[in-house]
């Protein structure tokens, strides 16, 4: 293993799920299923998942990455 | 709709991290290995999901929507008659010859297992294609992006001319492409690629979703397109009773067998991203792994051009408006435009109207109009950013290619075969800047002509189905010889030329689009016809390369160990779960396209 792809791919969908859940919390929304707060709070798991399996596997190799 | 600062943010966010990246994986480029085959040390599951972004690009995801609105669900043969069979060969009988024979690219394997001249004609043929394919997704995004009119405000903002828009998508993207391919290569857009595949899912799903709740879920589709348009399988016994225009032997042969196996099998522009994975097991999971999950797009990128139609075709439903074919434009005119417009004629302004006098839709923009109609503030920089990932990725893949197709198979072939590894390294970032300039002349090119799609499909059929024929025959007859390889080639290509020359889909003008030496056979739509250029063209390749083979003198046997199937010794025991097993793997993944068919029949 090299580099870590999981870092910056759940870093990036982090950053982005926190940027649409606010807009769905506080901007304007059409009527219907608040999209932007739960497509984001979705985007925000699967972010939170990436970096949590980045972080394991550097843990159990003895090398660190980067 | 229009963009707030949230869509601006994601869209900046975006592009920090696909440069952050570049950045990265520069530190760890160091070597011409580094640079061009990303030093094989990319885990499978990365590989897999580059894999299906390097083919994510323009002519994907607004093609096969433009394509699903136009044909309906029978689009979803691309996928599980053309991609998935052919994907699961190239693992599980390809990948050994690719990987083992330690070839740098697609070429090279031909110059080892044939001679220099058979590399060397696909390598330009290659070369050219990658160059042509890149710039036309440059010139459909930037087209997008002008008609989209997302960047019209902050343009007025800054006082610039609306017309720079164009060239400033241009320009841009081809910027942030060439930063993160210089400075890392094949592992910088490797990694970008997954980035961008995460990306492109995370922007179409939920619209898919809201699309599919407006129009009544998959039923209502059912219900309002008609089962023309809801099965994939109806109508295919005579090619006068689909959509597609081609009976099933046509769709088999010539996209299931020769054009899907081409492409996905031979170009090398596919083939790299397995090459760069860490070990033989996982170059031959790489496209097994990208099967799996490529299965199931026909619903993330057909069905939004579904639901687009039956948002346009719909009058009742909620901003839909009557369907073209009632008539006048006028009235049309009056009412809220449906999600899928209709085309215009850029030169004069009026409406294209089809041979029968109706108005024509703008297929294209059946996609990105739904994102742009359902997605609020939010939702939309994601939907953004999708389609911008994927053109990037598409380029990002045409240029790798290129770059290792150049340096390796035509300057060290033919300008300067001993030079050290630093010369080649930066030989290849040079072509990397040379490949980005010259995809952005070949946009601009595209933009004088409006048939360049048709265009690179032909291209395609000349270049990738006589080649299946080669590497077929190089890999699994001892006896093809390097005369045999290069005539069947130049052969192959010369009867796609042919054939093309000689026949027209109906209601198409003489030219571009064929009958250019005279019309001796006409087909009843393109698709007919591109899929019997490729049929052809294999035909003439196999039969030819056949043929010289057996009367000009064999390769010697022991030069063939790790380059044909017969001389290479098994691969056993591979390591790991039963689930990780190519084989195995191959099968299920063959098993639910069987039942995907059946489904969706």
């Amino acid at each position: 293993m090299t580099f870590d792809v999981r870092w910056p791919v759940g870093l990036l969908f982090l950053m982005i799920g926190a940027l649409v859940a606010a807009a769905g919390l506080f901007g304007p929304q059409p009527a219907g299923p608040n999209i932007d707060l739960g497509w984001g709070a979705v985007m925000i798991v699967f972010g939170a998942v990436m970096v949590l399996l980045a972080a394991l596997a550097r843990r159990s190799s003895s090398k660190p990455e980067l | 709709m229009h963009m707030g600062a949230v869509d601006w943010g994601i869209l900046a966010l975006y592009l920090a991290f696909v440069l952050a990246i570049g950045v990265l994986a520069a530190r760890r480029t160091k070597s011409g290995t580094d640079f061009f085959l990303a030093g094989r040390s990319i885990p499978a599951w990365v590989c897999g999901l580059a894999f299906i972004s390097a083919n994510l690009g323009a002519q994907e995801v607004i093609g096969m929507g433009a394509s699903g609105a136009k044909y309906g669900i029978a689009t979803a043969h691309f996928y599980w008659v053309g991609a998935i069979p052919a994907m699961v060969f190239v693992g599980v009988f390809m990948m050994p010859f690719y990987y083992g024979s330690k070839a740098r690219s697609a070429p090279e394997y031909l110059r080892m297992r044939f001679d220099e001249k058979t590399r060397t004609l696909n390598a330009l043929t290659f070369a050219l294609m990658t160059i042509i394919s890149s710039g036309v997704s440059m010139y459909a995004m930037a087209k997008l992006i002008q008609t989209l009119h997302v960047f019209d405000i902050p343009f007025e903002h800054l006082g610039l001319p609306q017309a720079w828009i164009f060239h400033f998508a241009i320009v841009v993207s081809a910027l942030v492409v060439l930063a993160y391919i210089y400075m890392g290569g094949l592992r910088g857009a490797i990694y970008n690629e997954v980035l961008q595949f995460f990306l492109i899912v995370a922007g179409f799903a939920p619209l898919v979703w809201l699309g599919l709740r407006q129009v009544g879920g998959w039923h209502g589709l059912q219900t309002t397109l008609g089962p023309a348009y809801t099965h994939a399988w109806a109508g295919m016994a005579h090619a006068s009773t689909n959509k597609l225009g081609v009976d099933w032997f046509g769709l088999v042969m010539g996209l299931g067998f020769v054009l899907s196996f081409g492409y996905w099998c031979t170009d090398f522009l596919i083939v790299q991203r397995a090459m760069a994975a860490d070990s033989m097991t996982s170059a031959r999971r790489t496209p097994l792994i990208a099967a799996s999950v490529k299965m199931f797009f026909p619903f993330l990128v057909i069905l939004p051009g579904l639901i687009a139609l039956a948002l346009t075709a719909a009058p009742d439903r909620p901003g839909a408006h009557a369907p073209a074919s009632s008539g006048a434009v006028a009235t049309i005119a009056q009412h809220e435009p449906g999600v899928i417009p209709i085309k215009m004629d850029s030169s004069t302004g009026k409406p294209m109207l089809d041979a029968k006098g109706h108005p024509q839709l703008d297929y294209d923009l059946a996609t990105p109009n739904l994102l742009l109609r359902y997605f609020p503030t939010g939702m939309l920089g994601v939907g953004l950013t999708a389609l911008l990932a994927s053109f990037m990725s598409g380029m990002a893949g045409n240029v790798t290619a290129f770059n290792t197709v150049w340096t390796y198979d035509i300057y060290q072939a033919h300008i300067r075969p001993e030079a050290s590894d630093e010369h080649y390294l930066m030989v290849g970032r040079l072509a990397t800047a040379i490949g980005i300039l010259l995809s952005v002349a070949s946009a601009y090119l595209a933009s004088q002509f409006n048939n360049i799609m048709d265009l690179i499909q032909l291209i395609m059929a000349f270049v990738n189905a006589p080649v299946f024929a080669t590497f077929l025959l190089g890999m699994f007859w001892k006896r093809t010889t390097g005369h045999g390889a290069f005539v069947g080639l130049a052969t192959g290509t010369l009867v796609a030329a042919l054939h093309h020359g000689l026949t027209l889909p109906v209601d198409s003008l003489v030219g571009a689009k064929g009958g250019w030496i005279m019309v001796m056979h006409s087909y009843p739509s393109e698709m007919a016809q591109n899929f019997w250029t490729a049929i052809w063209a294999w035909s003439a390749c196999f039969v030819v390369t056949v043929a010289v083979s057996l009367v000009t003198k064999p390769h010697d046997e022991t030069q063939l160990a790790g380059l044909v199937y017969s001389l290479t010794p098994k691969i056993g025991g591979d390591k790991g779960p039963w689930y990780g097993n190519p084989v195995i793997l191959g099968g299920i993944v063959l098993a639910v396209t069987v039942a995907l068919n059946l489904i969706f029949r």
